[in-house]
């Protein structure tokens, strides 16, 4: 077991010793003064150092080896793009400094917004979402100032799929929508009848992952936008399912109105264990007067940044976006360009495929048949017949230093399983984590024991989830 | 190009064959209607050398001032080389959200530390794992105090106008009313609001030290905030914690606020820090992750993601939020940043931040530029310009300097912090005499 760094501390150490200033301003207001002791941790830099270094080496990343979490898309984050976000005239800018002493960066970020207009097809974007979730609600703001501003304001309802991400109904609520809930039909794709059914007056949107998240490419996607739009409902994209598709078809082509991208998937910028990532919003020219303050626009060729406007949804967060996180995906774009992106989309697909053919006569695919960048298997009849979950499943692969995919989700699959093996991992890694599905197979029919006591080789066993949530311990505290 | 695909164009015709297909096959889910039939209007890809170059050009066309007397939401400080070195460390840098425990133990623990360490600063009792930045975290915060029967925000006129935004964006559509409490001399008008509680009032959202940098009467707005049972929402400033009262002093009951300032670059405006901290009372209404600390199974001490019911992939369109991922990695540098001030270089550095600004702010009255409001104040303060703030702006920047942020044109807010070296607040100083005749 590893201290926590409250326990590594100890009185009087220090570690940073700033420059000394002899500069005596005032006194510090008396009535304002700190009375209770500040209690962070006092140690020295190697203690630091080691602290840290010893928590590392108790992660993973795909530094470290395979990643198929479904619908996340870990793929390899290039170091170069590290290095251009480290560069002094991005990462030592002040975000209220005169424009004309910023010109680098607002070239750079309209670069990055014509560049993903090209690869969605969408007219203008926004840089300033920080995550997918709050792109999602920065594009549902969008529509309903669309309709507010034609008028038409009885549009109180959005639709999405049962496949849908958890974010997308969470996101058209926040922006006041009531959600209605579309199913899919045998072939994983949105049922085209329940869409006509359910699509009226009312219809603002609909909400759509496409390839969605059973990795299928919704065939019927130009039937369903000429649905959406006759009931005089816009399309919203979920880019999460972007890297399947790039180069080869584009949401702006298949009818969507407003889309949001996730950088930190399809244009590699790093996770860093949950963010910062970057949600970019793209529009049709029609949505684009709404879009929020904090924009660069072109206002008579001259590049400036949007403020005050009247027709805005006003602002999502403070300043322009996550930059440095745009500044990455900007330097993904052009590493790659048109032939690499393409390629890379090419090659997602590949993978996925390959390995779901060399898996399909084990593991139960759910919806058989050619997938885009990921599959879903589902591991139902293996729990009735074998007692072996998903989750069983997924622990045994952390034995073998395989991140396990993303489990239980689609929730309209029981015990899935969503692999996304993406474009950046080769041959003999997809040959490995093939060989060890198919063991970890096998061992789940003869020895179904062995997976539910996995893993055994990382830092801690199973851990106990209830316990987490019976009796929440959500910080330290020094023992009395 | 960059390659960052392994496979060779052999290989990948081999894995083809392998699984008896083509590429026509792969592609065919997509229908022929919607297809790009043509290439991508992009350039081709570059060497990595290039894309160096390319991008060190924007660099190069952007200034970086040697000297900041500029904040106003982003604060230069100095950042230690240990907190850098660190927090690139890859596995903390490609590793995601730490869905699986066993596997993830090194950032989750991270997370655990950090939450204690926001707990620590804040005095509050709980906090999240971090939001987008600290507008998104005031937004949020609003959200958790509305109900059914309160439904009315109070939203100070001090908070950084970024911030009062976000919350009219967040809220538009939502059943919630917002309104603005108007400012006296630079402090929150505690007559009007006393004027104005009402039943159905959720909360009153104050910042502290406020977006002039001055410190507001807290604990009156406090006692006058609960005598209508709503809940108090303070946005902080974390290294003014270390001088200042906690807001758990004062009966805060959501504290909030942009951690920028603790060792992440300003950076354009991003990725900063938001971070959300509260008492037991209201912990189930925080949004976004929440690590917590269980045992495994050998009853060994292990940390975990919990609280989940709270969340949008349980909860779906009856979460209280869409927030998913969050600014992890922030959260660690930020983490790193406290652990190598310590409690001590961490009150060093408000302590250096109160004093400079305040000398700065004593020579400035003497050269004609008036202290706007004479309220106490932290590093920010807004003062009068004897000449048209242009004029400041320029001539500091021929120097090398980043001159306060101009409020009109003869108002400007300044910033000091311990970046600011003596030599060169000196040297601001006879800059300013010059520029003022």
């Amino acid at each position: 077991m590893s201290n926590l760094i409250f326990e590594t501390s100890r009185q009087g150490r220090r570690c940073v010793i700033l420059p000394g200033s002899q500069m005596h301003g005032d006194n510090l207001y008396e009535e304002f003064i700190r009375e209770s002791a500040l209690k962070l941790p006092e140690v020295a830099e190697i203690d630091i150092v080691r602290h840290y270094i010893g928590l590392s080496r108790k992660a993973h990343g795909v530094d470290n080896g395979f990643y198929p979490l479904g619908s996340c898309t870990m793929k390899y984050n290039p170091r170069l793009n590290e290095d251009t976000a480290s560069l002094s005239g991005f990462a030592h800018i002040h975000p209220l400094q005169p424009e004309y002493t910023v010109n680098g960066a607002l070239k750079a970020l309209w670069h990055l917004q014509s560049s993903l207009c090209e690869v969605t097809g969408m007219d203008a974007f926004t840089v300033q979402p920080a995550a997918g979730a709050h792109g999602e609600f920065t594009g549902m703001l969008l529509i309903n100032a669309y309709h507010q501003s034609r008028k038409d304001v009885a549009r109180t309802q959005v639709i999405v799929p049962d496949s849908a991400h958890g974010t997308n109904p969470a996101s058209a609520a926040m922006a006041g929508y009531e959600v209605i809930s579309v199913k899919s039909n045998a072939k994983g794709g949105v049922d085209i009848d329940e869409l006509r059914s359910l699509v009226s007056e009312k219809t603002a949107a609909l909400m759509l992952t496409n390839p969605n998240t059973l990795g299928l490419f919704d065939e019927n996607i130009k039937e369903i936008a000429q649905i959406v739009h006759e009931a005089g409902g816009l399309l919203y994209y979920d880019g999460a399912n972007l890297n399947a598709i790039m180069g080869l078809s584009r949401p702006g082509d298949m009818g969507f109105d407003v889309v949001h991208l996730n950088l930190h998937k399809t244009f590699s910028t790093p996770h860093g264990g949950g963010g910062p990532g970057s949600g970019p919003v793209g529009v049709k020219k029609i949505l684009e007067p709404f879009l929020p303050n904090g924009t660069v626009i072109k206002n008579n060729e001259e590049l400036t940044i949007k403020k005050d406007a009247e027709t805005t949804i006003g602002r999502m967060r403070s300043f322009y976006g996550n930059f440095l996180t745009n500044i990455r995906a900007l330097t993904y774009i052009l590493s790659l360009g048109r032939d690499g992106l393409k390629e890379a989309s090419m090659n997602a697909v590949l993978n996925a495929n390959y390995m779901m053919e060399k898996l399909n006569d084990l593991y139960t695919v759910a919806y058989p048949g050619t997938c885009m960048h990921e599959f879903v298997v589902s591991m139902e009849k293996e729990k009735h017949e074998y007692n072996v979950s998903a989750k069983d499943v997924s622990k045994a692969l952390l034995d073998v230093g395989i991140h396990p995919p993303t489990m239980y989700f689609p929730q309209i699959v029981h015990e899935a399983l969503m692999i996304e093996p993406n474009e950046t991992e080769s041959k003999e890694t997809l040959d490995f984590a093939i060989q060890t599905f198919r063991d970890i197979y096998h061992t789940a029919l003869t020895n179904g024991q062995a997976l539910r006591d996995a893993p055994l080789t990382t830092p801690v066993k199973r851990v106990d989830d209830v316990l987490a949530a019976r009796s929440p311990i959500l910080i330290y505290k020094k023992p009395e | 190009m960059a390659q960052y695909v392994p496979n060779t164009k052999s290989e990948q015709l081999k894995m083809l064959e392998e699984i008896g297909k083509t590429w026509n096959d792969l592609l065919s889910p997509i229908p022929v209607g919607v297809r790009l039939n043509r290439e991508l209007d992009l350039p081709p890809g570059i060497s990595e050398f290039e894309v160096m170059a390319k991008m060190a050009s924007y660099a190069k066309e952007n200034k970086v001032f040697s000297t900041v007397l500029r904040g106003a939401g982003s604060y230069r400080h100095l950042i230690p080389s240990v907190v850098r070195h660190l927090s690139s460390r890859e596995e903390f840098v490609t590793a995601y959200t730490p869905y699986q425990a066993e596997f993830s133990q090194g950032i989750l623990q991270s997370i655990f530390e950090y939450q204690t360490m926001i707990c620590q600063l804040t005095g509050m009792d709980a906090s999240n794992a971090s939001v987008y930045d600290g507008a998104s975290a005031v937004a949020e915060a609003v959200n958790m105090t509305v109900d059914k029967k309160r439904r009315r925000a109070l939203l100070s006129a001090n908070l950084d106008p970024q911030s009062i935004m976000t919350v009219q964006t967040y809220t538009q559509h939502l059943p919630i009313d917002v309104e603005i409490i108007p400012s006296k001399n630079g402090r929150l008008d505690l007559e009007w609001l006393k004027n104005n509680l009402s039943e159905d009032l959720a909360c009153v959202v104050i910042q502290h030290p406020n977006y002039f940098g001055i410190l507001e009467d807290t604990q009156a707005i406090s006692d006058v905030v609960h005598s209508s049972k709503a809940k108090m929402i303070v946005s902080v400033n974390p290294i003014s914690l270390a001088v200042f009262k906690e807001p758990h002093a004062y009966g805060a009951d959501i504290a909030v606020g942009e951690a920028q300032p603790l060792g992440l670059n300003i950076a354009f405006g991003g990725p900063y820090l938001g971070f959300m901290a509260t008492t037991n009372e209201m912990v189930r209404k925080l949004p976004g992750r929440i690590v917590g600390q269980t045992l495994d199974l050998d009853g060994k001490r292990a940390f975990v993601l919990t609280l989940q019911a709270r969340e949008q992939h349980i909860r779906r369109e009856k979460a209280s939020s869409s927030l998913c991922s969050n600014q992890a990695h922030c959260a660690l540098t930020a983490a790193m940043y406290l652990t190598s001030m310590g409690p001590q270089g961490l009150k060093d550095v408000a302590s250096q931040c109160f004093h400079k600004a305040h000398f700065l702010q004593k020579q400035l009255s003497a050269l004609n530029f008036k202290l706007k409001y004479d309220q106490p104040f932290f590093h920010e303060f807004v003062t009068s310009t004897p000449v048209h703030t242009d004029k400041i702006v320029r001539h500091l920047e021929e120097n090398d300097i980043l001159a306060g942020l101009p409020l009109g044109d003869h108002t400007m807010l300044w910033c000091v912090t311990e970046a600011v070296s003596e030599r060169e607040i000196h040297a601001v100083l006879r800059l300013l005499e010059e520029v003022s005749k």
